[in-house]
């Protein structure tokens, strides 16, 4: 099952595939096809209705034609239209400056404490695994009241800050777990001899061991990221018009009636906030190769 | 080992909330005065905030600038919410709970003014801060009234109405019973005969009361008590229960909310359908309707005449918390005033609070469903004026569905309604 | 690099904790004081922003949650403050417990929330359960097929992250266009299925998009793990002649497990509050009412109670997190635990 090809080419190379393992190795070469076909068609088939839903009339928003019918653009035009106080286009902006200073704070932060967990010996250790493993088990709908009537009060509703902090305690946790588990597995006697080659310890922290962590450190970015791009309800309660993200102003569209759900638009929403984010991942991808290949090296 | 270690987190919570709760303030607890807040600022002046759901048809912009041109010293700032009911309704309790200044004048739904009231948060419009309801229609003005006190100025308004196929019945239905008679021309034709919104959502409510109050009974007596044990509260809940035994509802309207009963209707597979006036512009109008010319509206049927609506509609409230209240008051009665009325029915269709606005032809030749309307809200009945409404609207919804699915009888819904009903307000002293 | 390899599980590559490579005796404690110094200086930022967001917020909680809700002054029909409750808050959601009209409790009435507590932590956990195993399975064959090299991995790689990249407030709205009874899911596969209008399916509705919703989450998290086991490992095993089902057991599995275990972890702490793809899809109808729909509803009904309610979700959710670290190994300090332990 774990068959990499690249690995088994080496075999090859060595001379001990027999005609038999050829095929076999063609079947499974075969089957990793048809397994890439399956996730495409169930990630993908949901996906595609959306876009499909996107480019649809507002009138025949419920067709179920499987391929594009009624074609129109209007509904990407609808959601940057800011006559009638849609502010989508700002809104994504928002959500850009709101998720990258999360990822990047909350990553600083996160490798100091997870380095402090994996590779440093203190008390209480189990007492701050504990503490932050607790802040993900309050049910997030009761955080807002209490968020709401904290940054009344200090006169941050509204802000940047005010939206920024509490994503950056909602990503932490799994940011810290995450990069732990991720250090306790790095080779660190790489580090000591790092320093016995003459680096300081933030010397060979930077240049050993982070460049093997990269993989685990843009994973972390990705989901930390995501997260943030995600969160609703303690935006739709703390931001104004100025500061929402997009979460908020895809919420507050609104069809020509009310009752009316603006699938539609919608939609074209969805499909605008999804793009910019499979091309971080492709860009991201690069940087876990090139993470890996530079742990090979070694 | 680290078992005690493990659970420090708690011990070590339990010693800061001893030092937090000086300044936690427990606040959000719901609790009010009320009475200092509403004798405050009186005759502030000054610019203020109006806030309201989603301005569909872009109506209240224009109006806020007309406004503004003339009071340049006491301009408004419209704050607009999203288009759900219920994140409209938390963003206001969280910036009154919060005692924010931020919000001057609110738009509230009808059933939310009750609660509002008895929080406190309503500025009374009594005395100094008296509003003109003459001329208005006597439902509305009902359901903005607690305790005999008017809260809000009624904005605008909203009732049930009947539509119904005429291409394939004449008249329309008086009647629950005449109605479900006609079923017999719906399965001639192979569609289904008639639906509201029954998903267990807030329409529910809306259908259940208008079931119940159009069969004579009523979910809360005068005080404001439960009444749900009666002949006629079963009568009006099992006309539906039977309907979707029977198949005269079909089977999937129990998945039913205001858009995809419309959507059934439009496409021709209704023969009776019960919704809101709104729809009437996208089935004359829309692409994909197959009923354009070939549906008529009527008041809904009851039981020996025209139904009982729910009403809906949204009022303009003032925030106790306000601090330029005169301004506030002079902005509802422009919001409120003939001219803004007839503004809102033109272009956006809402439905006046003004019963002569019915009469006006520009209007009615535009909106040819008003006299219905007008017959429809004169016959409305408010949901539940009560400040549990959030959970008296959850036993009606709960119980009914469950009888509709037919998982328990009408007499055991209500039964439990009424139950749950008088267990919500038990908590009061 | 650790490479014993063979029948024998191998053993996570990380060197022994550094503080055996100090010296011993008087060194080591001052080393471990300086470390301790360090640590507190590393962990502050992340205590720190935990503790302003999350930790005040919890403990207003369990203040609040001792008082009684706000309840009618018949006389004015304005709300007055409840007054301090004890336990009874809890008391009440525990024992499904209602005030009764002419005061006491009675058993909640079919309507209330208070009638939904049981229910509502079995659909929770049920829902818990089905997604996150499903999300394992799904999320693990996702990520050893992304670890292949074949043409087009890139395209695999960024079609997983779609789902999960599309925000859940239109992923909802997604779903609930697409399960609509006139709707494409029952139009593809010839069926009439009332999605959102019965027990099951509504169940299978929300199962279904939250396993599509954050598989790729798990996916994403085990393949990183994946790709940390250095390629040697794999081949040395198979020149020892390891069968696919034992590589995978003995090399795979143990080398992912801590990341696998945090992946899981966090998808269940995730789940146990489950709230958006429920409330958008069913409303909580049917029987989908989680905990955290439950509280929802509740803080609009009264907010002391509510906050027991969140109190009680905390510890249930606790209780999960804790079982799965002590028995589960979910630990991510396991390995480090020798020179952890003894210190308190």
């Amino acid at each position: 099952m774990t068959t990499a090809t690249a690995s088994s080419s080496v075999g090859a190379g060595q001379g001990t595939a027999s005609r038999a393992s050829q095929s076999r190795e063609q079947w499974a070469s075969v089957r990793t096809y048809i397994s890439a076909a399956v996730i495409l068609i169930w990630c993908l088939a949901p996906a595609y209705w959306m876009v499909v839903t996107a480019f649809r009339q507002v009138g025949f928003t419920y067709d179920t034609t499987p391929w594009p019918t009624h074609v129109t653009l209007d509904n990407f035009l609808t959601a940057f239209d800011t006559s009638f106080g849609n502010r989508f286009g700002q809104a994504l902006l928002n959500s850009i400056i709101i998720g990258v200073t999360v990822t990047v704070i909350s990553l600083i932060i996160g490798v100091f404490a997870a380095y402090a967990l994996a590779r440093l010996n203190f008390r209480f250790k189990y007492l701050v695994l504990g503490f932050i493993l607790g802040a993900s088990m309050f049910p997030g709908v009761a955080l807002i009241t209490p968020l709401f009537q904290l940054f009344t009060n200090i006169g941050w509703m509204g802000t940047y800050q005010a939206l920024i902090i509490p994503n950056i305690s909602f990503v932490l946790p799994l940011t810290v777990y995450t990069l732990t588990s991720f250090f306790r597995e790095m080779p660190w006697e790489l580090e000591e001899s790092a320093r016995v080659d003459g680096c300081t310890q933030g010397q060979a922290f930077r240049k050993v061991i982070m460049p093997l962590a990269a993989p685990a450190i843009f994973t972390t970015a990705i989901l930390a990221f995501i997260s943030s791009w995600n969160e609703f309800l303690i935006a739709s309660q703390l931001s104004n018009e100025a500061t929402q993200p997009v979460t908020v102003a895809i919420a507050s569209f609104a069809g020509a009636q009310p009752n009316q759900i603006p699938y539609t638009a919608i939609m074209a929403a969805g499909t605008i906030v999804t793009i910019p984010l499979v091309i971080l991942v492709l860009v991201f991808q690069r940087k876990i190769v090139a993470g890996l290949t530079a742990g090979a090296v070694k | 080992m680290k078992t005690p270690r493990f659970l420090f987190p708690a011990a070590t919570a339990g010693i800061l909330a001893l030092t937090l709760t000086a300044c936690g303030g427990g606040g959000g607890g719901g609790t009010t005065g009320g009475g200092s807040d509403a004798e405050a600022n009186l005759d502030g002046r000054g610019p203020i905030t109006y806030v309201q759901g989603k301005d569909n048809n872009n109506v209240v912009r224009p109006l806020i600038e007309k406004w503004n041109a003339e009071h340049p010293d006491e301009k408004v700032t419209f704050k607009e919410q999203t288009d759900q009911a219920d994140q409209q309704h938390d963003d206001l309790v969280q910036r009154f709970q919060a005692k924010s200044t931020d919000y001057d004048v609110v738009s509230v739904d009808v059933v939310w003014t009750a609660e509002f009231a008895a929080k406190g948060w309503l500025q009374p419009l009594k005395d100094k801060m008296a509003i003109d309801t003459n001329g208005m229609l006597e439902a509305p003005v009902e359901s903005a009234s607690y305790k005999g006190t008017l809260y809000a100025a009624p904005k605008d308004s909203d009732g049930g109405i009947l539509y119904y196929r005429k291409d394939l019945v004449p008249e329309p239905p008086k009647t629950w019973d005449e109605m479900m008679e006609m079923c017999s021309i719906a399965k001639e034709n192979n569609i289904g005969c008639y639906a509201g919104q029954f998903k267990q959502y807030e329409g529910l409510t809306v259908n259940a009361s208008e079931a119940i109050n159009s069969a004579g009974g009523s979910v809360l007596d005068d005080e404001g008590k439960p009444s749900l044990n009666t002949p006629e509260a079963e009568e009006g809940l099992n006309n539906l229960v039977e309907a979707f035994a029977n198949g005269n509802i079909p089977a999937e309207a129990i998945t039913y909310q205001e858009e995809e009963s419309r959507r059934a209707f439009q496409e021709g597979k209704l023969l009776f359908h019960r919704n809101w006036p709104y729809i009437y512009s996208l089935i004359s109008t829309e692409g994909s309707s197959q009923v354009k010319d070939k549906f008529g509206m009527a008041p809904l049927p009851g039981k020996d005449g025209p139904g009982a609506s729910s009403l809906g509609g949204h009022s303009a409230a003032i925030s106790v918390y306000s601090k330029n209240k005169a301004t506030a008051l002079d902005f509802i009665k422009f919001l409120t005033s003939e001219e803004q009325q007839k503004f809102f029915a033109n272009q956006a269709s809402l439905a006046p609070v003004l019963s002569s606005l019915y009469e006006d032809q520009e209007l009615v030749s535009k909106l040819p469903y008003l006299t219905v309307l007008q017959e429809s809200i004169a016959n409305a009945v408010p949901r539940p004026v009560t400040p549990f409404y959030p959970a008296v609207t959850q036993a009606i919804q709960e119980n009914s569905y469950a009888a509709l699915k037919g998982e328990k009888s009408a007499k055991q819904a209500l039964e439990d309604m009424q139950k749950s009903i008088e267990s919500a307000g038990a908590g009061s002293q | 690099m650790a490479t014993e390899l063979g029948p024998t599980p191998v053993k996570p590559a990380s060197g022994a904790p550094a503080v055996h490579h100090g010296p011993k005796g008087v060194g080591e404690d001052n080393r471990i004081l300086s470390q301790g110094k360090w640590a507190s200086w590393l962990l502050a930022p992340t205590i720190i922003a935990l503790g302003v967001v999350i930790v005040y917020p919890i403990i207003s909680a369990i203040v609040m949650s001792f008082q009684k809700d706000a309840g009618l002054d018949p006389a004015t029909g304005l709300f007055t403050a409840g007054g301090p409750a004890g336990i009874q808050n809890y008391v009440n959601w525990l024992g499904q417990q209602c005030a009764a009209p002419g005061g006491g409790t009675v058993a909640c009435p079919p309507g209330t929330l208070g009638g939904q507590f049981w229910s509502a932590t079995g659909t929770t956990f049920l829902f818990t359960v089905i997604t996150v195993a499903l999300e394992t399975v799904l999320g693990f064959w996702m990520a050893m097929i992304m670890a292949r090299s074949f043409k087009g991995r890139g395209l695999v790689r960024a079609a997983v992250l779609v789902p999960w990249a599309i925000p859940t407030a239109v992923t909802a709205q997604l779903w609930l266009f697409m399960f609509d009874f006139n709707g494409i899911i029952n139009k593809v596969f010839s069926a009439s299925i009332l999605w959102t209008g019965s027990e099951w399916p509504a169940k299978w509705a929300v199962i279904i998009a939250d396993t599509w919703k954050t598989t790729p989450f798990m996916a994403l998290l085990i393949l990183a793990g994946l790709q940390m086991i250095p390629a040697e490992v794999y081949e040395a095993s198979k020149v020892d002649g390891a069968s696919a089902w034992q590589r995978f057991r003995l090399i795979t599995l143990p080398l992912v497990k801590p990341a696998l275990m945090v992946a899981i972890l966090f998808r269940t702490l995730d789940a146990l509050r489950m709230f958006d793809l429920p409330y958008i899809l069913t409303g909580g109808a049917n029987n989908t009412t989680t905990l955290s729909i439950l509280v929802i509803n509740q803080i609009r009904q009264g907010f002391n109670s509510a906050a027991a309610l969140s109190t009680i979700t905390f510890l249930i959710i606790f209780l999960v997190a804790f079982i799965f670290v002590r028995f589960l190994g979910a630990n991510v300090v396991e390995q480090s635990g020798a020179t952890g332990k003894g210190k308190k």
